[in-house]
């Protein structure tokens, strides 16, 4: 059993603890990274983060890339959608097979 | 090519010859568990993107729903309604194995059973509105988990088939080519040694057969 977490600016996740998932409220990018680690390291399953903070968080990210949980889930924030997430699914294509051949031109 | 020549001794060539085969092996079952990954990468990866953007659609609707709920009532309100949940979500992890990648199962659990759970406040000091915009956010959650689940699996499988991608390319233009000449340079060099022995013998017969009979002086 384990716990899922949302990360990311008050106004973008408070609808999240209405739904009873745990919210962190994150405004700064050293904070960001140490709740990062420390909600990676305390079995948290599932950690959904704004795009806003996942792109400043990258490097922090990387580091659980590999493992199988945390599984780190850009969301859209309150600003818009950056389209961090959808650049991140072409991402792992390039990844695989060498170029983007499925969603190249959307 | 070889960057060194290996010791030209029927030893290193049995060892060789074992290598090439173990390698020929090893490349063939790589380039299928390679081929058979890609293949579930790119249904598994279809399925991301159409989630992705359904669950991205949904939580701006919700976000959406939020700012109007928001502007109907203050802002103290808004965050005592939703300062002590009344749900609760526990995760339940399972593990897949892939083509020997482990790929997370999601499944999750409400503390109570009850949907209406989900309005942690009193209907009385609360505009409608926010009971919309809950209510959008939970009919996204389900996808956001299912989205979370493939998500990962996608960028875990990913890095495998990059890695067996490495192997088999390895294997293929570096391993099995040198080893193919290492076994052609030790086969040749042997046949030479064996040649000059063979010369070397004849010589030395000849030499002895001059030595008894003195053919040359009759």
């Amino acid at each position: 059993m384990s716990k899922i977490a949302v990360m990311g600016d008050r106004d973008s996740i408070y609808g999240f603890r209405a739904l009873g998932l745990e919210t962190f409220t994150v405004t700064d990018i050293e904070e960001g990274a140490k709740l990062l680690k420390r909600l990676a390291d305390n079995g948290y399953g599932v950690i959904y983060m704004t795009e806003h903070i996942g792109e400043l968080l990258k490097k922090e990210r990387a580091k659980y890339e590999e493992r199988v949980t945390p599984a780190i889930i850009l969301i859209p924030g309150v600003f818009g959608n950056t389209g961090e997430g959808i650049a991140r699914v072409k991402g792992s294509v390039e990844q695989a097979v060498g170029s983007d051949i499925l969603f190249g031109n959307e | 090519m070889a960057s060194k020549m290996p010791n030209p001794t029927r030893m290193e060539l049995t060892r060789l010859k074992g290598k090439l085969g173990t390698a020929i092996k090893g490349h063939r079952l790589l380039k299928d568990k390679r081929d058979e990954l890609m293949r579930e990468f790119l249904d598994l990866v279809r399925v991301n993107m159409e989630l992705r953007k359904k669950v991205e659609e949904g939580i701006r609707q919700a976000n959406v729903n939020f700012v109007i709920a928001r502007a109907g009532m203050s802002g103290e309100a808004l965050q005592a309604a939703l300062m002590a949940p009344k749900q609760e979500v526990s995760l339940k992890e399972g593990v897949k194995n892939v083509m020997s990648v482990n790929i997370p199962q999601f499944d999750y659990a409400t503390r109570t059973s009850d949907p209406n759970d989900i309005y942690s406040y009193g209907f009385a000091f609360t505009s409608s509105d926010l009971d919309g915009a809950v209510k959008s956010l939970a009919d996204v959650f389900p996808d956001m988990l299912k989205l979370a689940e493939v998500e990962k699996s996608c960028q875990l499988m990913a890095a495998e088939i990059e890695k067996t991608r490495r192997r088999v390319n390895a294997l293929e233009h570096v391993t099995i080519p040198e080893t193919q000449a290492g076994i052609k340079y030790i086969t040749m060099k042997l046949d030479e040694n064996e040649r000059s022995t063979q010369i070397r013998l004849m010589k030395v017969k000849d030499m002895m057969l001059e030595e008894a009979h003195h053919y040359s002086e009759k």
